[in-house]
């Protein structure tokens, strides 16, 4: 009897999985939670803040989507995953998106079976050593202990760049950010090998962030953007035209202090469009009229979000570089909203 | 009149496998297993329905393909163009060297404890007390990261040996280096080297053999059989004529000169690490992962071990003792000659699940970025290839291969120490 219990139970959980499987945005709007990936702790792009609230680039992705879907902002759980636990957080449905220095690349793509929607931040891996070492290009990294997150792709750069250059390394493979830190500043790596934002976001945290240098040489392309599962395309759409709605906002001049008077409409057919005053964008989407307006509202544009998570006026001070605006000249680019 | 009647045939009908208790247990047995049957039969079904549905039916074509990673500690040669099973191959490996380098450390350590837990100095007694109940009341993980900690926060970092007046210096006659990325200890080199031997050539599980240990480890077993011969010799003519014939000075010989000639031909010293560049080169790397997973790990489960002997000990009559002491054995000797025998076979079975534990426990190594086979195979290659359920069950039947292993060389000795009764 009891046991009749329990397989039945065991069926209607399998159906649940399989049901959840089928569709994302129903089952995001039914729980009324996002469940987010991140990292487990990168300042600037994804860590708690001193209230234990999530704070960051990546966070503010999250927030958009959650925005876009529920109206609110704060309805996402957050999943700190490492570079090893991630994809298998995604694949199991643990989460419903990952937003976490991801980089996009064929085999994640198409082997792994994930889709990327988008790119938030064009990176490439670079180098950080003490600047009391002297060293002024990786090329003199001979012998060098190098730190590195294990299970990324950074991983397998690193590997190129020294069989290529023909130099040797000792890797020390790592976890997490925070244990590479540590180790990194006690002196048991030489250097630390990460994307050159992630590089940037680290040193910011340092007692004296001026002792250490990062090398010209940026070894790879990192386009890194939010991920969800293949197979769910009106899931993918919904993250993938939440980003380009914070994105395209900034190249309207759509921002969180002037939206409020341009939701009343304007004489912008595509501002009105992303705000839901025309079309019924909203309603391809599954979601309500006003989804692009919230995502803009969560957390301010694409270049609200840079500015105030990494940009230059924080300890992090990444300039846009490549992550400005087409019309800037950089690679940020949404495809219309029409 | 006759009254007999033919004894009742055994005729076997259907129903005497529900009503007949000769027949009834056999019926449900077979109802249980042909449930279990098709429980698991439904649960694989599942399974492979699912991941075909998923699209990722199980495939092990991924470990010949390139890997693509560097791994810090190689017992073979392995660059990252090498397969993905030949790095598991590695990790495996280290896996082995972290096992037998714990369970024989934790050996030492635990008999020692557990003995010096019983003695009557009450200083020693208690101090092991406190040992024991601190190793083995705390998760072995943190002892591993707080060794890691430690290694690294505590120790100089290579650049701290450079300079004029360096902060740090080298120790036992320069020699040895330690430093917060390892120690590093001279190693052995032949300046007439015999070479290697390769085998299975260039397939993922190549390996070389070096010719010099072959050459070494051949002349000192001659010469161990030479000093048993002796022996042998020096006992037949003790038993024929009550005097020994002394064979310290030959033995000594034999044991040290022939391997000493063969080293002094193949021109045997030592190689000495050096600060060269970022790094400390030559000699021979001992990683701080290693050593911090390796001492942890001997420490918690010698705290275990100690307590196994000490139950051990305690097993053994006290009267063995007392017999030992009347006739006039010194305490010494009743412990190794009278007290441990008998308690080996109370000590042994336990101890077979203690190693089992460790090398499971060396799974841990990812905590300090050991490359084990769990980081190696279970780690990079599975986040790389993104195939969990191959690397997870390859995994899983390694595990168990090296402790079926384990307890089957255990299960060997203990059958052979065990009491024979009569």
């Amino acid at each position: 009897m009891k046991k009749s219990v329990v397989f039945g139970a065991l069926t209607v959980a399998g159906l649940a999985a399989g049901a959840a499987a089928a569709g994302t945005l129903d089952d995001v709007k039914a729980r009324g939670k996002l469940n987010c990936g991140v990292t487990t702790g990168l300042v600037g792009f994804a860590a708690p803040d001193a209230n234990g609230e999530w704070m960051g680039f990546d966070v503010g992705v999250c927030r958009a989507v959650a925005a876009a879907v529920l109206g609110d902002p704060k309805a996402v759980e957050f999943v700190p995953t490492t570079g090893k636990t991630r994809f298998t957080a995604l694949a199991s449905g643990e989460i419903d998106m990952l937003a976490r220095n991801t980089t996009w690349t064929f085999s994640r793509d198409v082997d792994l079976k994930f889709t990327f929607v988008g790119v938030n931040y064009y990176d490439g891996q670079g180098f950080m050593v003490p600047k009391e070492l002297g060293v002024s290009s990786a090329k003199e990294l001979d012998g060098a202990t190098v730190c590195i997150q294990t299970g990324t792709t950074t991983e397998l750069n690193l590997a190129d760049f020294f069989r290529s250059n023909n130099i040797s390394y000792e890797p020390v493979p790592i976890e997490t950010n925070a244990e590479a830190q540590q180790q990194y500043l006690a002196g048991a790596c030489d250097v630390y090998t990460t994307d050159a934002s992630g590089l940037a976001a680290t040193r910011a945290t340092f007692e004296d962030p001026s002792a250490h240098v990062l090398l010209p040489e940026i070894i790879s392309k990192e386009p890194l953007g939010p991920l969800v599962r293949h197979g769910d395309d009106a899931w993918g759409d919904v993250v993938r035209w939440s980003l380009n709605a914070l994105i395209t906002a900034e190249e309207l001049g759509v921002t969180s202090a002037n939206i409020g008077e341009m939701a009343a409409g304007t004489n912008n057919p595509e501002i009105n469009r992303l705000l839901g005053t025309e079309g019924n964008l909203g309603e391809m989407l599954g979601l309500s009229a006003d989804w692009g307006k919230n995502a803009v509202m969560a957390g301010g544009n694409y270049g609200e979000l840079f500015e105030g998570n990494i940009g230059e006026s924080t300890p992090i001070g990444l300039a846009r570089g490549l992550n400005a605006q087409w019309t800037d000249g950089g690679l940020i680019y949404s495809p219309p909203f029409r | 009149m006759t009254t007999l009647t033919d004894p009742p045939k055994a005729s076997f009908r259907l129903s005497m496998l529900i009503y007949d208790t000769r027949y009834r247990s056999l019926t449900i047995q077979a109802v249980a297993m042909i449930g279990f049957m098709l429980l698991a039969a439904w649960l694989i079904n599942n399974t492979m329905t699912n991941l075909e549905t998923l699209g990722k039916t199980p495939q092990f074509g991924f470990l010949l393909e390139p890997a693509g990673y560097d791994i810090n500690q190689r017992l073979l040669d392995y660059n990252s163009q090498d397969t993905h099973m030949r790095a598991s191959l590695l990790g495996l490996l280290n896996t082995l060297l972290v096992a037998v380098m714990g369970c024989i450390t934790a050996t030492v350590i635990g008999v020692l404890v557990g003995v010096l837990r019983l003695s009557k100095n009450w200083i020693v007694a208690k101090i092991m007390t406190v040992y024991v109940e601190m190793f083995r009341n705390v998760p072995v993980l943190l002892w591993i990261v707080l060794a890691m900690a430690i290694l690294i926060e505590s120790l100089p970092a290579p650049r701290a040996f450079r300079g004029e007046n360096p902060e740090a210096t080298m120790n036992l006659f320069d020699t040895v280096a330690v430093t917060n990325r390892g120690i590093y200890v001279p190693e052995p080199l032949f300046s007439n080297s015999l070479g290697n031997i390769h085998l299975l050539g260039q397939s993922s599980l190549r390996f070389d053999v070096s010719v010099d240990l072959i050459a070494i480890l051949i002349v000192f077993g001659l010469s161990i059989f030479g000093i048993t011969k002796v022996n042998a010799r020096a006992k037949r003519i003790q038993e024929a004529t009550g005097d020994r014939p002394n064979t310290l000075w030959t033995n000594l010989g034999l044991f040290f000169v022939p391997t000493g000639i063969l080293l002094a031909a193949l021109g045997f010293h030592l190689g000495y690490p050096e600060l060269k560049g970022f790094n400390f080169k030559g000699g021979t790397h001992m990683r701080n992962s290693l050593i911090a997973l390796w001492l942890a790990l001997s420490l918690y489960t010698a705290a275990f071990i100690a307590e196994i002997v000490r139950g051990g000990i305690l097993a053994v009559s006290h009267g063995q003792t007392e017999a030992a002491n009347a006739l006039g054995m010194r305490p010494g000797r009743t412990m190794r000659l009278v007290i441990l025998p008998q308690a080996l076979r109370v000590i042994i079975p336990p101890m077979i699940s203690n190693y089992l534990n460790l090398t499971k426990n060396s799974s841990l190594a990812i905590a300090v970025g050991y490359m084990d086979i769990t980081g190696t195979l279970g780690g990079i290659t599975m986040n790389q290839t993104g195939r969990e359920l191959e690397t997870v069950l390859m995994l899983m039947l390694c595990y168990l291969t090296i402790s079926l292993s384990i307890s089957m060389v255990m299960n060997w000795y203990n059958n052979r120490v065990k009491l024979v009764e009569r």
